[in-house]
């Protein structure tokens, strides 16, 4: 266990170094000076020259890369052009509000997908397991954004049970800002349920055909012992893998849901500055974006044989 | 039976999707760019069936040009993202090796950033155009298809009948070419048709953020996004444009489980 653990560890610093050389190059296919691009046209030419010496910018590019990545592994993503202001505080102030809502969406999903895709698993090609799976690939058809919006038109428009725009801190008043977040969660929950309801299901179909099973109902276990003890640990694991994916997907792709909810999050930063030019905060967080991915899938291997023990053997 | 449901709700509904799109190329009912303000926000009626939208354009006439660009952005994009990744693969697999340790790493890497920010990042560099979500997606899906072709290929090249082939006298070249590569195309097909789903709906998305194909060129994505602050004056303008992209997605989804269901009967 340990030795796996180690190795999984060791294998993902590569991974990490590519992420950051990708981001790192990315930036730099840009047309133009970095320096200037960095400061914006407003920038004096002493100042983009002052730049430029800082940045290293007459050295070869792996030393300049290296001397980047140095940087932002003491927490120094550069400054913001727009603002000035330093670029990881600024990510961590909304990465909060996006972290909060991915968590509780696919915590959410999960807890309802697991159970509907092994009650498909095990009524399977009977009339309640193709209610599920047609909900399901319905659920994986509808984008994300539009589901928000409709969301919005039924619950914020028409009822006027819930705020069509808008956000409150939950430090300021944690009743008003539940009722910004209930949409954009409730929003993802129902996404996400898709794929982790067909993955659940296509796990547990796989599980139930294996002879430990059939011996399990032959000492005479219930059902749904024999789908809750038996059947739900192994069926768990391909699961896990997927909401390591559906976790970091999520992180990209919460652009559109920050933009339809208009919520202060991660994803609304970086298209932000994207439209904005500011370099140095699009290199940030797509940096810190890409390696929360890479740890939450490591979080995932490490966690993999709790349910599956067979592959710390590999 | 599910099958031939899967098989048959998915193509005619794909096949309406494509006929819109084709039908948009020769015929619209109305100009899909031509502004006309003393008619902006119609509801739906005769003779705009879809209602007019916050610059008096027709919504159906600009719903159709939409099919039309997304169905080529999404085939363009999977035949961009097939071909990059089905070099990088048979190379990969092919060498083996230093060359497959290197491009692999490489592969890992791209694959280690979701999808749509890798593409989002690629966007920032060539800005938003029609070609530019074309590349981006394509270069952010090749790595996906360069692991399966390479997986693929190191599986079928200790098989008997490649040995066989390499018996014959036959060049290595050659041998990938006739006997290996055509046992990629399953797993294959059926990647291409997630990835075709994939793509119309991360085209959406960033056209609905404003990073895909610029206005006024309408696209299913940048109509939502248009639609957004007319959410409770003008509501017919937030419904039809998602309603298509779902019906694309739920006939691509059948489509593709029907495939997966003929292609790979083990699952």
């Amino acid at each position: 266990m340990i030795g796996y653990a180690a190795r999984r560890l060791v294998a993902a610093i590569p991974t990490l170094l590519l992420v950051a050389a990708s981001v790192f190059l990315l930036m730099r296919l840009i047309p133009g000076d970095p320096a200037q691009l960095m400061l914006g046209d407003a920038a004096t030419p002493e100042e983009v020259e002052a730049l430029r010496r800082s940045m290293g910018l007459g050295e070869a590019l792996p030393l300049q890369f290296a001397h980047w990545a140095g940087a932002a592994l003491t927490g120094d993503l550069g400054r913001s052009i727009t603002n000035g202001l330093p670029v990881l505080p600024l990510i961590l102030e909304r990465f909060g509000v996006t972290a909060l809502i991915v968590l509780v969406a696919v915590g959410l999903a999960v807890l309802i997908a697991v159970p509907l895709g092994m009650l498909a698993a095990w009524k399977q090609n009977r009339p309640a397991d193709l209610a599920v799976v047609g909900f399901a690939t319905l659920m994986l058809s509808i984008p994300s954004f539009w589901l928000g919006l409709i969301l919005l038109l039924v619950f914020g428009v028409w009822l006027r049970w819930l705020p069509v725009v808008g956000f409150v801190p939950f430090s300021e008043d944690i009743g008003a800002a539940l009722a910004y977040v209930v949409l954009p969660i409730t929003t993802l929950v129902l996404i996400e349920i898709g794929a982790l309801t067909r993955m659940a299901r296509a796990a547990t179909i796989d599980v139930l055909r294996l002879d430990y099973i059939s011996h399990a109902r032959a000492k005479g276990l219930s059902e749904f012992t024999v789908l809750r003890r038996h059947a739900l640990p192994n069926a768990f694991a391909p699961t896990l893998t997927l909401i390591g994916l559906v976790l970091g997907n999520l992180l990209g792709g919460i652009a559109v849901i920050e933009t339809v909810f208009t919520l202060p999050g991660l994803g609304r930063l970086l298209v932000e500055a994207i439209f904005q030019r500011d370099y140095p905060v699009v290199q940030g967080v797509m940096l810190f974006v890409a390696a929360i991915y890479v740890a939450v899938n490591l979080f995932v291997d490490l966690a993999y044989p709790v349910f599956d023990p067979r592959v710390t053997a590999e | 039976m599910t099958l031939r449901l899967n098989l048959v709700l998915g193509g005619l509904l794909l096949a309406a999707v494509a006929g819109t799109a084709a039908t948009a190329s020769v015929w619209t009912p109305f100009n899909p760019v031509a502004v006309n303000l003393r008619r902006r926000l119609a509801a739906p009626t005769d003779p705009y069936w879809l209602g007019t939208d916050e610059f008096g354009r027709d919504v159906l006439s600009r719903l159709m040009v939409g099919a039309s660009t997304g169905l080529t952005v999404a085939l363009v994009t999977v035949l961009v993202a097939m071909a990059l990744g089905i070099t990088i693969g048979l190379l990969a697999g092919f060498f083996r090796g230093w060359t497959d340790r290197a491009l692999m790493a490489l592969n890992d890497a791209l694959l280690a950033f979701p999808g749509i920010l890798f593409a989002l990042g690629l966007l920032t560099v060539i800005g938003p155009s029609k070609w530019g979500i074309v590349l981006a997606l394509g270069l952010a899906y090749a790595p996906a298809v360069a692991r399966v072709v390479r997986g693929s290929v190191l599986s079928l090249r200790e098989r008997e009948f490649v040995e066989a082939s390499r018996a014959l006298g036959n060049s290595e070249a050659y041998t990938l070419w006739r006997h290996v590569a055509p046992n990629c195309v399953s797993p294959l097909t059926v990647l291409a048709t997630s990835m075709f789903g994939w793509v119309i709906l991360s085209e959406s998305a960033l056209s609905f953020l404003g990073l895909g194909v610029p206005p006024p060129a309408p696209t299913w994505g940048n109509m939502l996004a248009a639609a957004r602050p007319y959410l409770e004056t003008a509501t017919w303008l937030s419904i039809a444009p998602g309603v298509m992209i779902a019906l694309s997605l739920l006939g691509t989804n059948l489509l593709g489980d029907a495939l997966r269901d003929i292609l790979d009967p083990r699952t």
